[in-house]
């Protein structure tokens, strides 16, 4: 039961980042940027309202999970080259930690 | 080129499978309190294989397949949201050297996945780099 939660969240959280990046990955990866921070925010949420089991595997497991990926963002990252691709890469950072901190503190 | 309800469909079968993968090997190999090994594993792994995907035919021969093992399985498996909130984590704890050690490292090993990766591979084509 549990699988099939994460399997149901991490098919619609990667759906929702294919969407956002097609809509809005041009010369900066604005959709794959969004898709990251929103899912940090959330899991950091997710912490904080101390959600277990079948909701921690859906939403935070599943969703956050397959809307959130570190594979394109370090893609993403060597093909903007050095300088666009350091920006990218500390901006997204920082602004997931920034997100996972904000959803951790409304939701505590 | 516009990808059309099949390419979605592809991601999400992928992206389910990636996630199951990634929630099997968190349960296998749990994270726990100190540096998250299993998560750091997952990424550097995922990001070396997205480097890499179009050394496989499949993917190579068709959009769809690469839509599916791409932003699908690879996107799925990888996380950067558990990442965040480990980063988030480790600094509530105080544990701020712990917390810089797993940025860095993981961008450093990911980045060099990737370019060592990439460097067998051709290049991914722009709208399958999800």
């Amino acid at each position: 039961m549990t699988a099939l939660l994460v399997a149901l969240g991490g098919a619609l959280g990667s759906a929702l980042r294919y969407a956002l990046g097609q809509r809005y990955d041009d010369r900066w990866h604005h959709g794959t940027l969004a898709a990251n921070t929103v899912a940090s925010l959330l899991l950091g949420a997710c912490a904080g309202w101390a959600l277990h089991g079948s909701a921690l595997a859906l939403i935070g497991t599943g969703f956050c999970g397959g809307l959130s990926t570190y594979s394109s963002l370090m893609v993403q990252s060597r093909d903007l080259g050095p300088a666009r691709g350091a920006a990218y890469l500390v901006g997204t950072i920082a602004l997931g930690l920034g997100a996972a901190t904000l959803g951790f503190t409304l939701a505590g | 080129m516009t990808p059309g309800p099949r390419h979605f469909l592809a991601v999400a079968a992928g992206g389910a499978c990636g996630a199951l993968v990634r929630y099997a090997a968190t349960q296998a190999q749990p994270d726990g309190a100190g540096f998250p090994w299993t998560t750091f594993a997952i990424n550097v792994v995922g990001s070396a294989l997205l480097a890499g995907l179009l050394l496989l035919p499949v993917a190579r021969r068709s959009p769809v397949w690469a839509a599916a093992l791409g932003p699908g399985v690879l996107g799925g498996f990888t996380t950067f949201s558990a990442t965040s909130e480990q980063v988030r984590s480790l600094l509530a704890d105080g544990r701020t050297g712990l917390a810089a050690a797993y940025v860095v490292g993981t961008l450093a090993a990911g980045l060099v996945a990737v370019v060592v990766v990439g460097g067998l591979a051709p290049s991914l084509p722009a709208e399958d780099e999800l």
